[in-house]
């Protein structure tokens, strides 16, 4: 056929529903695993991060309060929409990790398949973590865990898709809203991922994706006080310490994890237990 | 129309208290190196000379707890840790009376509250873990949950033998041994509570109890034997644990500070709420870490209530702990009554409006009336800071979103009350309300089969319930 100039893709940030450039106008070279430059994607700032956290404050207050049977419908959509586009995640993952096809096909079908799952948490995870309590007294007492509020999650560098999505999926299930820091070797998926997220029905800022540099931003994820938690899974063990050191300022919780399993949605939630006398 | 009392003294008899106390170090008492007085802050009698322990002696004691959980505790069945438990239980509801004159005379908290609040509740702590011992793999925490192993557990003036039963009963349930140490002020009941393991035959080493004060509590911290530190204190102190523990593999759980709104809707049951006021803020002496200390009033009822509480204040027996007729008691001590002073001080000079019914507090000893300030603001001292004391700030609002607005906006989220007879309303609050124990047309219920603890800077964890278990088991997934 003819030599067509392919249209490349400019990578930036998702915050607020939005693709903005970073504000400081720096970028980083993304190069495939034969050395090749594939792209220019954002190093995002502190000033981004706390951007984003402002768009994840404004969204907690409607996605905490959306029903459980409305957000796992969204998670589900989410799910649909990365379904439809497998084949150029699969491109997009085997071009920068330089992994075999089979193993690209196999991450992108996990990812699907894991957020559907996490879509099929939201009105359960309640009756899991919750209880009724037979207090000695005439009251009702119960115990329900809510959301958080605003989490930021460092994304581990592999699986650069798949580890963005146990990042932010657990996180957003119960209500919470997410700042995620993606993988800054593999940073390209995330961000295709969030044209997924934008064509979703997700809520602006709900999710917000920033790429960039795990040194410069988690000391800033762990300092800010409108960030109630942490999930530092991508950051390397020996700066955990400096991380929870710098987020005892307002007590975040901060948490590393090992799988995906319902104990991930339940650490970033909050167990609220209401009294009321029972009488005529 | 005033009601005379005459005098009901709970007799002190029942109780043995030695002049010098030593460490409960591996099933026996040890004698310490250093004492410290330990006062009845109703009178300013020293009790008696506590010990007050240094590296050596928390060295011993973490010993002793490691090597009852290699060699005893974690060995054995759940079943048996649990007979244990209810054997503590039981003997702890047979020495009641002692455990609650004790309590008052060392803490200063009225003796019907020590008699019929602290000592019951720390025994049905007891009594509910139990029966959790061997019933672990059914609490949802992991098919196969594992304990810790040492806990290092520090706890407070304000409730001394209950916060106890809080930190010990789940740690041996779940087959964790312990090192505790009591508060500087208030440690009596704790060394009571060693015979009490004595007389239960619990294996030597299971429970640890060294006294003194904060330079103990950190040697505890940073001990490097200790697997899990479990504080119950200020969030100024918490932070400094969470600082310390950050870069070891200790698990935390921290129960802190709060600024509990109570909020009081226009159409809420008037007579009722005053009662519930009163016990928010008034209850042991306002010693309470999830105390309703920032009263919010819808203003359409504000007068109403603000009348009928100063009415009820006037009614308000305060003095002797030991005399059965008591509401309100001394503050636990010196240092505690002068933060009390300063901090309502601020709240004269920062322009809010004090009010104290008129009562005769006894010459010696720690004693603050029962106060509230009017025409308090949310930048006020007295209304973003943790009093610990019988003072209540009073706020206004005007609607429902106003007054959540109000009660979220502070760094702590441990309780908060709200008073309506509007079922929808009241479930609306609670569920807006960022606060992890929500009393609604009631305040400051305890007990053991309800998760207790905080949002935000109010700690981390909770204690009781299924929940309150997962503190004391390995984490199935996160670290």
């Amino acid at each position: 056929m003819s030599n067509r100039i392919d249209i490349k893709k400019t990578y930036k940030l998702y915050i607020n529903g939005a693709f903005p450039r970073t504000e400081s106008g720096r970028t980083y070279e993304v190069k495939n695993a034969k050395g090749v430059f594939v792209a220019n994607p954002c190093l995002a700032s502190r000033k981004d991060l706390r951007d984003a956290v402002v768009a994840a404050r404004a969204a907690h207050s409607g996605w905490n309060k959306a029903t459980a049977y409305n957000r796992g419908q969204i998670l589900y959509r989410i799910a649909e929409m990365l379904e439809g586009r497998r084949a150029q995640f699969v491109e997009e993952i085997m071009n920068v990790t330089g992994v075999t096809k089979v193993k690209a096909e196999k991450e992108v079908t996990d990812s699907v398949d894991r957020l559907v799952w996490y879509a099929g948490w939201t009105d359960k995870i309640a009756s899991l973590a919750g209880s009724t309590n037979p207090v000695a007294g005439p009251f009702y007492n119960f115990t329900v865990p809510e959301s958080m509020g605003v989490v930021a999650a460092i994304a581990p560098e592999t699986p650069s898709l798949l580890g963005l999505i146990d990042a932010v999926a657990p996180i957003i299930t119960s209500g919470n809203t997410v700042i995620v820091l993606a993988s800054t070797k593999a940073p390209l998926s995330a961000m295709t991922f969030a044209e997924v997220l934008a064509t979703s029905d997700l809520p602006a800022g709900v999710i917000n994706i920033l790429t960039g540099k795990k040194e410069e931003l988690a000391p800033w994820m762990a300092s800010h006080m409108d960030i109630d938690a942490l999930d530092i899974t991508g950051l390397k063990g020996k700066q955990h310490a400096d991380i929870k050191v710098a987020g005892a300022e307002n007590l975040k919780r901060i948490y590393s994890f090992k799988s995906a399993d319902p104990g991930r949605i339940i650490a970033f939630m909050e167990a609220k237990t209401v009294w009321h006398p029972i009488g005529l | 129309m005033t009601f005379e009392y005459a005098p009901a003294p709970e007799s002190r008899a029942i109780v043995t208290i030695k002049p010098k106390y030593g460490h409960f170090i591996g099933g026996k008492f040890v004698a310490g190196s250093k004492h410290f007085p330990t006062v009845n802050p109703a009178t300013e009698e020293v009790l008696s000379q506590i010990a007050l322990a240094g590296k050596a002696e928390v060295d011993a004691a973490v010993k002793a707890a490691r090597k009852a959980y290699t060699t005893t505790w974690s060995k054995m069945s759940g079943k048996e840790r649990g007979k244990y438990l209810y054997r503590i239980a039981r003997i702890m509801q047979e020495r009641a009376r002692e455990f609650a004159v004790l309590e008052t005379l060392d803490n200063g908290k009225p003796i019907r509250e020590s008699r019929d609040t602290d000592i019951p509740l720390a025994a049905a702590h007891f009594f509910y873990h139990a029966g959790w011992a061997d019933k672990l793999e059914y609490a949802g925490l992991g098919t196969s949950p594992k304990p810790l192993g040492v806990a290092g557990q520090i706890i407070p003036w304000n409730f001394p033998l209950l916060m106890l039963a809080w930190k010990v009963a789940p740690a041996l349930a779940a087959g964790n041994t312990v090192v505790l140490k009591p508060a500087e002020s208030t440690p009596l009941t704790a060394l009571l509570f060693a015979e009490v393991c004595q007389q239960a035959e619990l294996p030597a080493g299971v429970v640890n109890i060294v006294t003194g004060d904060g330079s103990t509590g950190a040697l505890i911290v940073n001990h490097p034997g200790i697997d899990k530190i479990a504080f119950t204190g200020s969030t100024e102190v918490g932070k400094i644990i969470a600082r310390a523990v950050a870069p070891t593999n200790k698990s935390v759980t921290l129960e802190l500070g709060g600024k509990a709104a109570n909020i009081v809707f226009d159409d809420a049951p008037i007579d009722e709420t005053v009662e519930g006021i009163v016990n928010g803020i008034f209850f042991n002496q306002g010693h309470v870490c999830c105390a309703g200390s920032r009263l919010l009033l819808q203003e359409s009822v504000a007068e109403e209530v603000l009348h009928k509480l100063k009415n009820r204040m006037e009614k308000i027996r305060v003095g002797d702990p030991m005399d059965k007729n008591t509401d309100v008691g001394a503050i636990n001590s010196k240092e505690q009554l002068s933060k009390i002073i300063e901090l309502a001080a601020a709240g004269d000079s920062e322009g809010a409006e004090r009010w104290s019914p008129a009562c005769n507090l006894p010459s010696k000893g720690f004693w603050f009336a029962p106060t509230i300030f009017t025409g308090v603001t949310q930048a006020h001292r007295i209304a973003r800071e943790e009093i610990f004391g019988p003072v209540l700030s009073v706020l206004t609002f005007r609607t429902p979103a106003e007054a959540i607005e109000k009660a979220n906006n502070t760094p702590f989220g441990l309780s908060a009350g709200i008073w309506s007879e509007k079922g929808s309303r009241t479930l609306w609050a609670s569920q807006q309300l960022r606060a992890g124990v929500i009393w609604a047309n009631t305040f400051n219920k305890f007990d053991p089969t309800s998760p207790f603890g905080g949002y935000k800077e109010s700690g981390w964890g909770r204690e009781g319930g299924r929940h309150g278990l997962a503190a004391y088991l390995k984490g199935v997934n996160h670290e």
